[in-house]
C-alpha cells in the first residue's frame, strides 16, 4: 500500500499539492505514481514563469520502460522548479513528498477547489487496488 | 577483485597506430596539380576510426555475430514480427553484381531487368491484397503507415474536406499507429476492444463523425485474433466519410485466405520483411510497400514503375501530380524489394496460399499444447491467428514471476523470447508467433521449455528471476544505461 | 512445398491436438463471404534453379556500364570482408535487439558505429540509423523544431544547393506537421549559397538553416561563415554531409565558432552497394543536450548483474512503442544491416584509408574535369573548391548526349535540366577512386565523339 500524507491535497492523476506558509503551492507526484513508474531516469520540468492550466500536461517523468505526463493539479504560474531532479531524478523515488518535489506555483484565483483530501485520495487508490 | 571483462573487446581496443588493412585502401595517386582545398575547410585531427588488420576485423565481427540469436540459429517466436526463414536464394539473386552495382540515377535503358522485377512485384502485391495499385517506396512498416495516412489526408484535402484530422486507433494497436498519425499532423482517438478482442462498435460509433479522417486497424489484430466485425467497422467508418487503413504487420496470418481489399480497406501497408521473408537485419532494412483502392491511386508516393509497350519506366511527379510526393531520395529499399520478388516467385500462387494456412496451423497447435500444459490464454475462446497471447497474470500475482522472467529463462533454453509487454492492455503478456517455417519438433521443444519454466516458477522462483545464466551477459542495468549515458567510446585519456 | 517442413503425418497429428478436422476449420471465424477463392494473378511457383536463371538473365540485361554518376549515391570499392561478414545469418536474420542478452553482437556493433560516426562528425551522440539521407533531412527538420526551445517557428531555410530530392522528401514528410522550407538561392559564379540573399532573412524567426557540404553541385560551401550567421540569428544549423568527405573536411562540430547542432547524411558511401537506390542508411548525430529530441534507436553501454560490461537499447521512452502518439518519430525498423556494413567498412579503412578514398576520389574528379573541359563545347559551370563532383555545361542539350554515351556503355552524368533549368545544358559528373586513368580517357574520347 503506497503512502498518502495527511496534510497534502491530491489530484486523481496522482499529483500532490502542499500549501506553503506564504500561500504558494508545492507540487510533486505521489508515492503511488512513483511506484508504478519504477526507477526514474529523467524528469522534464516546465520553464519558470510558464502559466499552467489545471489538468494540462506540464512535466514528463521517464523511467526505463515508460514515460508519463504529469498534469498540473492546479492553475497558476511556475515560480520555481526543483533543479536537483536534472541530475538526480531518483529523488522522486526516494522521497517523493520531500526532496522529490517538482515545482512551486503561484496559484491562480480559486485554484485547487476540486483537489482531494488525503482520505478521498486513499479511497481512490484502494478502488484501483493501489 | 577486478570487474569481469567484456566478452569481446571493443574494436577500438585492438587498434594500434599505423596498423591497417592496407589491401583495402585505394592506391595513392601522384598529385595532379596543386591542392586547392582551403586550409579552413580541412580536417585538423583524423577521426577516431580503428587501425586494425583485416584478420582482426574478420575475427572481431565474426565473434560479435556469435553473440546473437537469429533465425538461422534459433527459434525466434517474436510476436507481430513474423520471424520466418529467409531463403538464401533471395539474398543471392538480389546481390547479383549487375543489380547491386546499378546506380539509382542510371537511365531506364540500363535497368529494364530490374524494373521488370519491380513492376511484377507491384502486380503480385496487388493480387494478394486485393488492392488497385501499389507503390514500393516506403522503407519500413512505419514508413508505409506514414504514406498511408498522408494519402488519406491528401484525399480529404483534395475534396476540400479539411476538417477531417482525426485518426481512430484501437487501444491494442502498434505504437507506430498513433505515432504515425501524429507525424501526419492528425489527432489520435483511441477506442477500446471488447472482452473477446473485437473492436467495440458502440465506442466506435460514438467517435466517428465529420472530423474522422480514418481508422487504422490490424487484422488479425495485435491480440492474435481475427476482427470478426470488420464489415460493420468498415460500414460505420465509410458512412461517416472516413477511410480504412490496414496495418499489414499481421498479413502473414491471412495470406491467400482473405484480402484486405475485399474487407473494405482503402489503403494498406505490407511489411515485406515479415510476410515476404526479407531479412530483418538486426533491425532493418525493411520495406513497407503501400497498396490503395482506386480513389487513392492518384495520391500514391512516387516513383511508381509503369509499363509502356514492352518497356518499363519510373512514373514521377509529372505523371502523378496529386502524389503525396517522395519519401526517399531515390526509390526506397530496392534490394529488399528484389528479395521479396524472388520469394514470391518461388512460392507461386499455391505456396502463397499455404503461408497463411501453415502459419495458422503452427500457432493453433502451439496454443493448444501450451494451454494443455497449464498456461493461461488471453483469449481462450478464440482461434489463434498466426499468433496468440499467453498471460502470466496469475503467476505474477501468486509467485511474483513475470512475463519478463519467462522471456529471459527461455533464452537459457535456446529459444528467443516471444514479444513481451505488448499489447499493453493484456497484463504480463507473451505474444507468440511461431511462423509457418518451423517444424513440429521445434514447437514441441519450445513447449517442453515452457513447461520446465512453469515448474521452476513453482519450485525455485528466485532462480527464474535471475535468468538468463547462459548468455554472454546476465541481465543488464537499464537504469544505469539511461542515467549514466555512455553512448560512444572515447580513449581513456581523452579530455571529452 | 517451398519452405514448409510439415509432413502429412505432422499435419494430421497437429490437427488432432488442436481438435479440428482440417486446416480450413481454423479459419472459421472469418466471414465466408470474405474468403479468397484463388490467386490467379500470381504465377505458379519456380524452383531455385528456375528463379536463378530468370534473375541472372534480367541482371545481364541491365549490364555493368561505366558510370560517372553521383547526385547522392556514390560508387566506392567495397572490401570483400564487408559483405562476407554482414550477410552472416547471425546478423542478417536477427531482429531489433529487444532481448539484450541474446543480441550483444548487434548491440555492440551499434555502439561501435555510434562511436565512429560521432568521431567522424565531431558531435557527441548518434542514433542507430535512419532510412536514408533524404528521410534524415526530414527527421532533422522535425527534430530542430522540437529541440529549439527559444524559437517556436515551424520554418526552416534550405539552400537551393541541397539535393533537390532531399528537399522533396523533407516537404512530403514534415509538411503534414506544418513545417515550411524557404529556399535560399545559390551564387552563379561559385555554385554556393548566396550569402547576400541569405542576409535578407536576418531577423526573421527560423528554426534552422540547412547546409549541405559538399553541396549538391559538389562545391564546398563557406561553412564557417554560414554557421556563424545562422547562430547569430538564433537558428540551429543542420549539417548535411557526405561521410567519405569527412575524412578530410572539417567536421560539422567545428563549423564556425560553435559548430553545427544536428548533423545528418546519407551513409551509402560507407560500404553500401548502389543497388538502384537502396537499402541505404541515414545517419544522425547531435549535441548531448538534444539527445532526448533525437529520433530512432540508441544503444548505451552499461553493466550486467555481475558488473560485466554490456550493451542495451536506451532512452527508449522517446520511441513510438512507449510514447505512442507523443514519440519523437514513428520510426521503428531502421536500416540496421547497412549500419553494420558501414561499421565494418570504416574499420577496414581506418582513418588513413578513408582519407585516401576521399583524396583519390577528389583527384580523379579533378583529372576528369581537366580532360572533359578540354573537349570543345564543354565547360565547368562553377569555380572554386570541390569535393568529388562537378557541374559541366554543354553547348547542346544534355539528354541526347547522355543517351548517345549510354549506348556506348558510359553513364556520363545526371541531367540537371529538370531541377536547375537556369543552368541551361548542365549535367552533374562524378568520379571516385574506382575509376582509372583509362576510364577517364574513355569517357573524354566518347564525349568528344558525341559532340562532334
Amino acid at each position: 500500500m503506497s503512502q498518502v500524507l495527511p496534510d497534502l491535497r491530491y489530484a486523481k492523476s496522482h499529483e500532490w499539492v502542499r500549501t506553503l506558509p506564504d500561500g504558494t503551492l508545492e507540487v510533486g507526484i505521489t508515492d503511488h505514481a512513483q511506484g508504478a513508474l519504477g526507477d526514474l531516469v529523467f524528469v522534464e520540468l516546465p520553464e519558470v514563469g510558464r502559466v499552467l492550466e489545471a489538468g494540462a500536461a506540464c512535466a514528463v517523468v521517464e523511467s526505463v520502460k515508460a514515460a508519463s505526463d504529469v498534469y498540473s493539479p492546479i492553475g497558476g504560474t511556475v515560480l520555481a522548479v526543483n533543479e536537483a531532479l536534472a541530475a538526480t531524478p531518483e529523488l522522486i523515488n526516494q522521497d517523493c513528498y520531500g526532496a522529490g518535489w517538482m515545482m512551486r506555483v503561484q496559484p491562480a484565483a480559486g485554484a485547487g477547489a476540486d483537489l482531494l483530501g488525503a482520505d478521498a485520495y486513499a479511497a481512490e487508490l484502494a478502488a484501483v487496488g493501489g | 577483485m577486478t570487474a569481469p571483462k567484456a566478452v569481446e573487446p571493443l574494436i577500438f581496443e585492438y587498434s594500434r597506430p599505423g596498423r591497417g588493412a592496407a589491401a583495402q585502401h585505394p592506391p595513392a595517386l601522384a598529385k595532379t596539380g596543386g591542392d586547392d582545398l582551403p586550409a579552413a575547410l580541412r580536417r585538423r585531427t583524423p577521426p577516431r576510426l580503428p587501425e586494425v588488420s583485416e584478420l582482426d576485423t574478420v575475427r572481431h565481427f565474426t565473434r560479435l555475430s556469435q553473440l546473437n540469436f537469429a533465425i538461422d540459429t534459433h527459434f525466434y517466436p517474436l510476436g507481430s514480427c513474423t520471424m520466418k526463414y529467409n531463403p538464401k536464394a533471395c539474398n543471392q539473386y538480389a546481390m547479383l553484381p549487375e543489380f547491386i552495382g546499378r546506380h539509382p540515377l542510371a537511365p531506364a535503358t540500363h535497368g529494364q531487368g530490374f524494373l521488370e522485377c519491380m513492376f511484377e512485384l507491384q502486380e503480385m502485391l496487388k493480387e494478394v491484397t486485393g488492392m488497385r495499385a501499389v507503390s514500393l517506396n516506403p522503407m519500413a512498416g512505419a514508413h508505409g503507415e506514414f504514406a498511408g495516412v498522408a494519402m488519406i489526408r491528401a484525399y480529404h484535402a483534395a475534396r476540400g474536406d479539411h476538417a477531417r484530422n482525426e485518426i481512430i486507433v484501437p487501444e491494442a494497436a502498434h505504437g507506430t499507429n498513433p505515432a504515425t498519425a501524429t507525424m501526419c499532423g492528425c489527432v489520435v482517438r483511441e477506442i477500446p476492444v471488447d472482452d473477446q478482442g473485437d473492436v467495440d462498435l458502440e465506442a466506435l460509433a460514438k467517435v466517428v463523425g465529420p472530423n474522422t479522417a480514418g481508422i487504422m486497424l490490424t487484422n488479425p489484430s495485435t491480440l492474435g485474433v481475427f476482427e470478426r466485425k470488420i464489415r460493420e467497422v468498415a460500414k460505420l467508418v465509410h458512412d461517416a466519410g472516413g477511410l480504412l487503413y490496414y496495418d499489414g504487420a499481421n498479413l502473414n496470418a491471412i495470406l491467400g485466405k482473405v484480402r484486405p481489399g475485399d474487407m473494405g480497406f482503402d489503403v494498406i501497408h505490407m511489411n515485406l520483411h515479415k510476410t515476404f521473408s526479407t531479412p530483418h537485419g538486426g533491425g532493418g532494412p525493411g520495406a513497407g510497400a503501400v497498396g490503395v483502392s482506386a480513389r487513392l491511386e492518384p495520391f500514391l508516393p512516387v516513383p511508381v514503375v509503369g509499363r509502356e509497350g514492352d518497356g518499363y519506366r519510373w512514373l514521377s511527379e509529372r505523371d502523378r501530380p496529386q502524389s503525396i510526393g517522395r519519401l526517399s531520395a531515390f526509390m526506397g529499399n530496392a534490394g529488399v524489394l528484389l528479395r521479396a520478388y524472388v520469394y514470391m516467385r518461388m512460392l507461386g500462387r499455391d505456396g502463397m496460399a499455404r503461408v497463411g494456412e501453415y502459419a495458422t496451423l503452427n500457432a493453433n497447435y502451439l496454443m493448444a499444447r501450451l494451454r494443455a500444459a497449464g498456461f493461461d490464454l488471453a483469449y481462450p475462446d478464440r482461434r489463434a491467428s498466426h499468433e496468440f497471447i499467453v498471460t502470466m497474470k496469475k503467476q505474477a500475482k501468486e509467485l511474483n514471476v513475470t512475463a519478463m522472467d519467462v522471456a529471459k529463462r527461455l533464452l537459457d533454453h535456446g529459444f528467443h523470447a516471444p514479444t513481451t509487454y505488448f499489447p499493453l492492455l493484456v497484463p504480463e503478456c507473451l505474444l507468440i508467433e511461431p511462423t509457418e517455417t518451423e517444424s513440429r519438433e521445434t514447437l514441441d521443444a519450445f513447449v517442453e521449455a515452457m513447461v520446465s519454466i512453469l515448474a521452476e516458477a513453482h519450485a525455485d522462483a528466485a532462480k527464474l528471476k535471475g535468468a538468463p545464466y547462459t548468455m554472454p551477459v546476465r541481465r543488464l542495468d537499464d537504469v544505469r544505461a539511461a542515467k549514466q549515458l555512455d553512448l560512444a567510446w572515447k580513449p581513456v585519456n581523452s579530455p571529452a | 512445398m517451398p519452405f514448409l517442413p510439415h509432413t502429412e503425418t505432422d499435419v494430421r497429428e497437429m490437427l488432432a491436438t488442436i481438435g479440428v478436422p482440417d486446416v480450413e476449420t481454423l479459419f472459421d471465424e472469418i466471414p465466408e463471404a470474405l474468403r479468397v477463392k484463388g490467386l490467379d494473378g500470381i504465377p505458379p511457383g519456380l524452383s531455385e534453379m528456375e528463379i536463378g536463371r530468370l534473375m541472372t538473365a534480367r541482371a545481364r540485361r541491365d549490364g555493368q556500364p561505366l558510370a560517372f554518376l553521383g547526385g547522392g549515391a556514390y560508387e566506392h570499392h567495397i572490401p570483400a570482408a564487408v559483405w562476407a561478414l554482414t550477410t552472416r545469418g547471425e546478423f542478417y536474420s536477427a531482429y531489433t535487439p529487444y532481448q539484450a542478452e541474446a543480441s550483444q553482437g548487434t548491440l555492440q556493433i551499434i555502439y561501435e558505429y555510434q562511436s565512429m560516426i560521432t568521431s567522424l562528425t565531431g558531435l557527441e551522440v548518434s542514433n542507430a540509423s535512419l532510412y536514408d539521407g533524404g528521410s534524415a533531412v526530414a527527421e532533422a527538420a522535425l527534430m530542430a523544431v522540437r529541440a529549439h526551445r527559444k524559437s517556436k517557428s515551424l520554418r526552416l531555410l534550405v539552400p537551393a544547393t541541397l539535393n533537390p530530392n532531399y528537399r522533396r522528401v523533407a516537404l512530403s514528410t514534415a509538411g503534414n506537421q506544418g513545417l515550411q522550407f524557404d529556399v535560399v538561392p545559390y551564387e552563379r559564379g561559385s555554385g554556393c549559397i548566396d550569402q547576400k540573399a541569405l542576409a535578407t532573412h536576418a531577423g526573421k524567426d527560423y528554426a534552422a538553416l540547412v547546409i549541405q557540404q559538399p553541396n549538391f553541385f559538389g562545391q564546398l560551401e563557406d561553412v564557417d561563415a554560414l554557421t556563424d550567421w545562422a547562430h547569430a540569428q538564433g537558428m540551429f544549423v543542420i549539417a548535411a554531409v557526405n561521410p567519405t568527405s569527412l575524412a578530410i573536411l572539417k567536421p560539422p562540430a567545428e563549423w564556425g565558432a560553435k559548430g553545427a547542432d544536428i548533423c545528418i547524411g546519407e551513409g551509402q558511401p560507407l560500404g553500401v552497394p548502389l543497388s538502384s537506390g537502396g537499402p541505404y542508411f541515414g545517419f544522425m548525430t547531435t549535441r548531448m543536450e538534444h539527445v532526448r529530441s533525437m529520433p530512432g534507436r540508441i544503444v548505451g553501454r552499461t553493466v550486467d548483474l555481475e558488473g560485466r560490461p554490456g550493451f542495451t537499447l536506451t532512452l527508449q521512452a522517446r520511441e513510438q512503442h512507449i510514447r505512442r502518439g507523443k514519440a519523437t518519430s514513428n520510426i521503428c525498423t531502421n536500416q540496421g544491416l547497412l549500419m553494420t556494413a558501414a561499421t565494418i567498412y570504416m574499420t577496414l579503412l581506418g582513418p588513413a584509408g578513408l582519407a585516401q578514398v576521399a583524396e583519390v576520389s577528389r583527384s580523379r574528379t579533378r583529372e576528369l574535369a581537366e580532360l572533359l573541359i578540354a573537349v570543345p563545347g564543354v565547360r565547368a559551370a562553377f569555380s572554386g573548391p570541390r569535393f568529388h563532383e562537378l557541374v559541366l555545361q554543354l553547348d547542346v542539350p544534355v539528354a541526347g548526349v547522355l543517351a548517345k554515351l549510354a549506348r556506348e556503355g558510359i553513364l556520363a552524368g545526371v541531367d540537371l535540366q529538370e531541377d536547375y533549368p537556369e543552368l541551361g545544358n548542365a549535367m552533374l559528373v562524378c568520379a571516385t577512386e574506382t575509376k582509372t586513368r583509362d576510364d577517364l580517357q574513355r569517357y573524354a574520347d566518347a564525349l568528344r565523339g558525341a559532340l562532334r
